[in-house]
């Protein structure tokens, strides 16, 4: 709104990481923050509903697959910076401090050497726990045979 | 940018049972509830009824003297509104400066058939009070009342009257002033 956001996709990127974290692990992480700054809560956390659209085999018409519980939070920084979060379930404490970090990311005096690490690290643990998920996928693959009845 | 309601449920429901009551009983002064914060040039009373009614599915106009960076910004992201140009589109108005405000027919007025399609208008005047000033008289109130709104022109009192004699279309109006509010529905007569 007020922030001029240069890097509409960078933003995006920071935005799902902190959202799909652990709440144990922003929690980790804010701890180590060495001046986490003053903020105010413009509107929040609070918990609402919202509709998951999809469409039908991805491409086809929109429909509404079911509703979802998501925490909404927005805080300002002392320069005015405002700061958005959405995030899944009733998650109060996570929104408010992904909301913090957004706007920590806006400012690009904070961004560089405090924020952006963290993001760095919550997208490696993430990465980290996907790994792990397709690992275990992958070893109960089962590898179909096709018998085509032969026409010939 | 400022906060909004404390408790957008709970403020929301005590804001809507005060303009029932005000709208149930026209010319009868409620005071609502403010919210925590509001920008200049907006009346506590008047964006509180912003804030408890329109939302994103609800177009808002805002007059020239209301059009502030900081209430446009502070509309937009505590009600969700679609705030447009032209008064014809609105379902609500917010009118800060009603010396120079549009004439009332140029926002919607409803149909015969719908009527429920016209306008709400937010009037901020300087004060309201209940002794002195205009008779009211029609449905929901009991013989007569009088309603002062200083700061509100000759002019749009009359058409207030005639507002009222295209029943069943027509606007409906709340004016406020600070945190006080009064309702003057279609429905009710004016004389001048």
């Amino acid at each position: 709104m007020s922030a001029s956001v240069t890097d509409i996709d960078a933003r995006r990127r920071w935005m799902s990481v902190l959202a799909k974290a652990e709440a144990d692990e922003l929690e980790a992480v804010w701890r180590e923050i060495p001046a986490t700054p003053d903020y105010r809560i413009l509107r929040g956390p609070e918990v609402g509903l919202v509709m998951v659209r999809a469409r039908a085999g991805g491409t086809g018409t929109r429909f509404n697959l079911g509703e979802m519980t998501v925490t909404r939070c927005t805080v300002e920084l002392p320069g005015g910076l405002v700061g958005h979060a959405y995030v899944r379930g009733r998650r109060p404490r996570h929104a408010e401090l992904s909301a913090v970090l957004d706007a920590m990311l806006q400012d690009p005096a904070r961004a560089e050497a405090v924020a952006q690490p963290v993001v760095e690290r919550l997208a490696a643990a993430q990465a980290r726990r996907r790994r792990v998920a397709e690992a275990r996928t992958a070893a109960t693959r089962v590898e179909f045979l096709t018998l085509v009845r032969g026409e010939e | 940018m400022l906060r909004g309601l404390a408790d957008p449920a709970v403020d929301g429901q005590v804001i809507f049972r005060a303009v029932l009551q005000a709208m149930a009983r026209p010319g009868c002064i409620v005071e609502v509830p403010g919210p925590l914060e509001v920008p200049s040039p907006l009346h506590p009373a008047a964006a509180a009824v912003c804030l408890a009614l329109v939302d994103f599915e609800t177009s808002l106009w805002l007059d020239r003297a209301a059009r502030t960076a900081a209430a446009v910004e502070y509309l937009r992201f505590h009600s969700g509104a679609v705030i447009v140009d032209a008064p014809g589109t609105a379902s609500f108005a917010l009118i800060a400066d009603v010396s120079s405000m549009p004439a009332l027919d140029a926002f919607p007025l409803g149909t015969d058939e719908e009527p429920e399609r016209s306008a709400t208008l937010i009037l901020q005047v300087a004060s309201l009070d209940a002794t002195g000033g205009r008779r009211l008289t029609g449905p929901g109130i009991a013989g007569e009342v009088r309603l002062r709104a200083d700061g509100l022109p000759p002019a749009v009192w009359s058409e207030i009257r005639d507002n009222h004699a295209a029943f069943p279309q027509g606007v409906d109006l709340l004016l406020v002033a600070g945190a006080r509010l009064a309702a003057l529905p279609r429905s009710t007569r004016v004389d001048l």
